[in-house]
């Protein structure tokens, strides 16, 4: 695996190999200097690690930590302890130099672009090419290549004023990946476009992770962005990791309360109004159970109400549902509600068919 | 208006166009490197050495806040060092170097301050020295601005300017204070005002204009 990763030396053949972390990080913290002297600890005791050729998209709110944790990777912000391990160099221990060398391998894409509004959309993408010292003729054919690859050959000589948001992260991207880099960063890249827009840069950022076999670690605080591009998620909250793991695990068996109200927003997970409304925690004589049902792959098209009403007799009330796909995994979820004599009757009817089961509350 | 009038007030112009451009020109020699430390020195910046900002930033002040007469008075001995006369044209540039350089490291530094910070974290994210940075970054980026800056310096110089008759600097002030104001004559005071008004017009019409060109924040037509 000592070819650079870049247009060339990258099979698909070279991809099925078991993945080397390309960035780990070992028991990380990091604390800043608060106003009235107490230290704020912004990460703590981080591990994580990025797996060669894979889409890591870490979750949070704003000021969870996640902006300080992309920071670390290319030695924008240092570690107070722990290790920052990017392609085998302890990237908190190198010195300016070095640093700076690694970072021509770490590309990063910002939220509001940063763009130099000085500087045409060639010359934006050539300026990382410049300051590695790359002679002009080289410069020239990798500026047409990045423009191609991001879709911009006919506004190289527009600046950043002139361009649309999409156009502008593409030009960013395009920058981002001058240098030929391992590792692309995404701070936040798509947090200032559209849900059109944003669908179009996520495409793009797929196709260069596929293309080109570039490791993508992004940081966001929109479940959907995650939903639509990442392999794998790990969830961020004061300063810490509270979950971790493929996105469909995590999107179909939320561990964490955090995660959870993340996907509150996501289609299917969120209680009609007028359910959410009457919800009460505890039962009452008559009162009706309501359930959320989770179909995962295999299961998402079982016909287990039908069977449950001939089986048991349990007549279940679709309250809600909606069947998607996370991850190019099919994922069922169904609200329903069930006399509340006969919950545990049909918790265990459900659990035996392999579904996953959540009883929010009761309704009189 | 006499021949010897308006042969008055065109050398008086002439020396006018000298003393300010020569001292411009120095002065953003010392005033834009100064400057740009100002703005990249201070705590967490590129060349973050906050005492030494604090103490340039204290001799600044201390050179922008002596009134301009009382600086060109206290300064003969250095002006006779540097020109070898204390009186004359070539002796008032060096006051009014003295004076405009500050002022311009003070109006570059806001300049370079004005730069997103985004761009310098994007810089630094793709391996660029602080150097490189401060070439291929912030003055470009803050180009418009600093020739706004210079444009505001050359019009307070052509104002200090009209004070070196004191010294013997002549131009246009000095035409305006001898003939206009001590000889009673006010067709003289009402040109070198007239005068005076079409060179600010000017340096700042072009200023304005050329920063305009370089700024490509804004949509051109």
């Amino acid at each position: 695996m000592n070819a650079p990763l870049g247009y060339i030396g990258n099979t698909p053949a070279q991809r099925l190999i078991p993945a080397q972390p390309i960035v780990r990080l070992e028991k990380v913290s990091k604390t800043f200097p608060g106003r009235d002297g107490q230290p704020v600890t912004a990460l703590r005791e981080i591990d994580l690690t990025v797996p060669q050729g894979s889409i890591l998209g870490v979750i949070g709110r704003s000021g969870a930590g996640k902006s300080t944790l992309i920071r670390l990777v290319n030695g924008l912000e240092k570690p107070s302890s722990g290790k920052v391990i990017v392609d085998g160099a302890d990237i908190a221990a190198l010195p300016e130099a070095a640093l700076r060398h690694a970072r021509r391998s770490i590309g990063m894409i910002f939220q509001h672009f940063n763009l130099l509004s000085s500087r045409t959309a060639a010359q934006n993408i050539a300026l990382p090419l410049e300051v590695a010292g790359y002679d002009k003729a080289d410069i020239r054919t990798r500026v047409e290549e990045l423009l191609a690859l991001v879709g911009l050959s006919d506004k190289r000589n527009r600046y950043p004023s002139e361009l649309s948001g999409g156009q502008k992260q593409r030009v960013g991207i395009a920058r981002a990946l001058a240098t030929k880099p391992k590792v692309l960063l995404s701070d936040e890249a798509t947090s200032a476009l559209d849900p059109e827009t944003t669908r179009s840069i996520l495409d793009l950022l797929a196709r260069i992770n596929e293309e080109l076999g570039l490791t993508i670690l992004l940081i966001t605080h929109e479940m959907a962005v995650i939903r639509n591009i990442a392999r794998e998620v790990a969830v961020i909250e004061g300063g810490g990791i509270v979950e971790q793991g493929n996105v469909f695990e995590v999107f179909t068996r939320p561990q964490h309360e955090v995660t959870r109200s993340f996907l509150a927003d996501e289609s299917g997970r969120a209680l009609p109004p007028y359910v959410q409304s009457r919800l009460t925690s505890e039962a009452t004589p008559g009162s009706q159970a309501v359930i959320r049902i989770g179909f995962r792959g295999p299961h998402a098209t079982d016909p287990v109400l039908a069977r449950l009403a001939r089986d048991l007799d349990i007549e279940a009330n679709i309250l809600s549902g909606s069947v998607d796909e996370i991850a190019g995994r099919p994922f069922g979820t169904l609200v329903v509600g069930v006399p509340e004599t006969s919950v545990s009757t049909t918790l265990d009817f459900l659990k035996k068919h392999g579904l996953d089961t959540e009883v929010l509350g009761y309704v009189a | 208006m006499s021949p010897e009038m308006i042969n008055l007030i065109a050398a008086s112009t002439g020396e006018t166009l000298y003393m300010v451009a020569v001292s411009a020109l120095i002065a953003t020699l010392f005033g834009l490197p100064l400057g740009v430390y100002l703005a990249t020195s201070g705590k967490g910046e590129l060349f973050a050495a906050p005492w030494v900002n604090r103490v340039l930033g204290l001799i600044v002040n201390a050179t922008r806040s002596t009134p301009f007469i009382i600086l060109v008075v206290a300064i003969i001995p250095f002006t006779r060092l540097i020109a070898g006369t204390s009186i004359g044209t070539n002796a008032a540039i060096v006051p009014l170097t003295i004076a405009a350089t500050p002022f311009i490291a003070r109006l570059i530094e806001g300049a370079i301050r004005e730069v997103d910070q985004g761009l310098i974290e994007a810089a630094r994210a793709f391996g660029a020295t602080p150097l490189q940075i401060v070439l291929k970054v912030l003055i470009p980026e803050a180009l418009p601005g600093i020739v706004l800056g210079l444009t505001l310096a050359i019009v307070s110089l052509l104002g200090f300017s009209a004070m070196v008759g004191a010294v013997g600097g002549g131009g246009l002030g000095d035409l305006g204070i001898r003939y206009g104001y001590q000889r009673f004559m006010p067709e003289m005071m009402l040109a070198v005002v007239v005068v005076l008004i079409v060179l600010v017009q000017a340096v700042q019409s072009i200023g304005d204009r050329l920063a305009r060109r370089l700024n490509k924040r804004i949509r051109h037509a």
